[in-house]
């Protein structure tokens, strides 16, 4: 697999990160160095190992389904970038 | 005051030699003089460390028997505190100040202990030099033109420089350790799921745990005992029983095994810390252990594992600053994808958006099996690596860093440089055990030298006793930098 140029763009588009030509042309060449790094990891046969997520193979505990929190809007809300009326405050999204 | 140990300072202040007021002021006075140069702190509030000192003088003054009640003690800057600037090392976050307490920080409140501030670290813990803070790098005490390891590199620097009685500290691919061998100070990762990281900024969740970092094994034992237990919060907290963590620290070490990983003492390896190590392992032959030869033939595979694991998930937990509800905004953009892009871009350094950047494309469409599960396979054959090797020996050790400190700059444009100096601390945050630095002699420019012990799962008393009895025997842990 070799990473392209424009896949560098894709992702940067993905990852909502705005990337100048020359951005995107620096990070093509460091992220198919770290790929060229990843990929020992291809040659490796794995066939009947199962996936591993947590050492201890745990699961998710589950609980009560009840509410713990109560409502902190204000003290949440003092340190948003906008707010107003107890909203938070984006660019128009519909028009 | 400066180099008692934690139980030495517990008992002064209990016997009123020195308040709890007077101790903070101390450092805090020593943070004024020193860290302009060494930048270990991003945030001081001398009012609010003087006022938990305060509480914890009326506390020990009503017969407050906790070890560490009036201990000033530093947290990493990716715990949340009530109250104080909490910045993760960004600028995506260098005006948030946490509305709540991470759970390590209210463990250290209720023990009494007194939030000396926030120490530096590599932006949202990804680095290995502490250079990619946003607030600058950090330098080590040892040698001001050298860097002090990453990413709990302000931690390790305030310990190292006495600028903390103690600090906190978190590893995801040997963040606690590496720093800890740079700055020759101890530091303890303890096993995955022991130490609970509710308020702690999430890095890699699969991966990222706290521990103690301090000037011997015998501080981490009593900072351990604090910041481990059960913690509904964190969906990977472990239940299990309270345990006191020095309960082992004297016993004799006649019969241990210390397994020696053929792979750690290879190519790459440089001279001087492979001298250092292996005058410790010979130190613990006549503290009456023997040594085994082991082999983790999949650790080589460690690195790469890495780094699809880790930024996978780092990008997934770094998709919630969007500019919205804390944090960075742009001054100016358009429309809402604008807006998020622009404070992305603006708000996140180089190598948190070149490690956003990996995780987006490992984890897009069509690549999620050769990367992500392949790596999550790869990374079950390391942790049998280790099972297998714990079935012939009690302890792992090695070297902790394959060099000693490196210039500032020195690795300068090539991450994968970066990314190898974490060579031999990777493997073990993979396997989920327990990992742990300690100071073991000085190498090339008199720079200190780390061994890591392996601990298995939860063995993280006997470990301490491990250190500990060889923090008896030796005298590395108690150097102190020059004019320190």
């Amino acid at each position: 697999m070799s990473l392209t140029l424009e896949d560098v763009k894709k992702v940067a588009r993905l990852a909502r990160l705005a990337m100048t030509e020359q951005e995107a042309q620096a990070a093509h060449a460091q992220l198919a160095n770290i790929f060229g790094l990843i990929e020992e990891m291809q040659a490796v046969d794995t066939s009947g190992i199962a996936p591993m997520s947590h050492a201890q193979d745990v699961t998710q505990r589950l609980r009560e389904d009840k509410v713990t929190e109560g409502n902190q809007r204000e003290k949440f809300q003092a340190i948003a970038p906008q707010v107003q009326a107890g909203l938070y405050l984006v660019p128009q999204v519909i028009e | 005051m400066l180099n008692s140990s934690l139980l030495q300072l517990g008992a002064a202040l209990r016997a009123r030699k020195i308040s709890s007021v007077e101790l903070t002021q101390l450092y805090l006075d020593r943070i004024a003089t020193l860290n302009p140069e060494l930048n270990a702190y991003i945030t001081v509030n001398p009012d609010m460390s003087l006022a938990q000192a305060r509480t914890a003088d009326e506390r020990i003054t009503q017969g407050d028997a906790s070890p560490l009640a009036g201990i000033p003690i530093a947290q990493k800057d990716i715990f949340c505190a009530q109250g104080w600037r909490t910045t993760c090392g960004s600028r995506m976050l260098h005006n948030f100040v946490s509305p709540y307490d991470a759970h390590v920080v209210s463990q250290f409140n209720s023990a009494g202990a007194v939030n000396l501030g926030k120490t530096n670290m590599d932006e949202f813990a990804m680095g290995s030099s502490n250079e990619t803070s946003h607030f600058g790098a950090v330098k080590n005490p040892w040698n001001r033109d050298a860097v002090p390891g990453g990413s709990s590199g302000g931690t390790a620097a305030a310990v190292a420089a006495r600028l903390c009685a103690a600090a906190t500290g978190t590893d995801t691919g040997g963040s606690i350790r590496q720093p800890a061998a740079l700055c020759g100070i101890s530091g303890l990762k303890p096993t995955y799921g022991v130490v609970s990281r509710y308020g702690m900024i999430a890095f890699a969740s699969s991966l990222d745990q706290a521990g103690p970092m301090a000037r011997s094994a015998e501080d981490m034992a009593l900072l351990l005992n604090a910041m481990a237990g059960f913690d509904e919060r964190d969906s990977t907290s472990l239940q299990r029983e309270k345990e006191d963590y020095a309960r082992e620290l004297n016993k004799p070490l006649n019969g241990l095994r210390i397994g020696l990983p053929r792979e750690f003492f290879a190519t790459g390896l440089s001279a001087d810390v492979a001298q250092a190590v292996d005058a410790a392992i010979t130190e613990y032959k006549k503290l009456g252990a023997s040594v085994v030869d082991i082999s983790l033939p999949n650790s080589r595979l460690s690195v790469p594992v890495y780094y699809v694991l880790a930024p996978a998930e780092a990008s997934s937990n770094l998709s919630r600053f969007d500019g919205v509800r804390y944090g960075y905004r742009a001054p100016e953009y358009g429309d809402l994808a604008d807006m998020y892009e622009k404070s992305r871009s603006q708000g996140f350094g180089a190598e948190v958006k070149r490690r956003i950047m990996i995780g987006t494309y490992v984890l897009s469409h069509g690549y999620y099996d050769a990367y992500y599960l392949q790596a999550q396979k790869i990374r079950r054959l390391i942790a049998q690596d280790f099972t297998e090797a714990f079935q012939q020996c009690d302890v792992i050790m090695g070297p902790t860093s394959p060099t000693t400190a490196f210039n500032l700059g020195e690795k300068g444009d090539d991450p994968v440089q970066m990314y190898l100096s974490d060579i031999y601390t990777i493997a073990v945050n993979l396997a989920g055990l327990p990992g742990m630095s300690i100071p073991c002699g000085f190498g090339n420019n008199n720079m200190p030298v780390g061994l890591q012990i392996i601990g298995n799962y939860f063995d993280e008393a006997r470990m301490l006793n491990v250190a500990h009895r060889y923090q008896l025997a030796t005298d590395w842990h108690v150097r102190t930098p020059s004019g320190i």
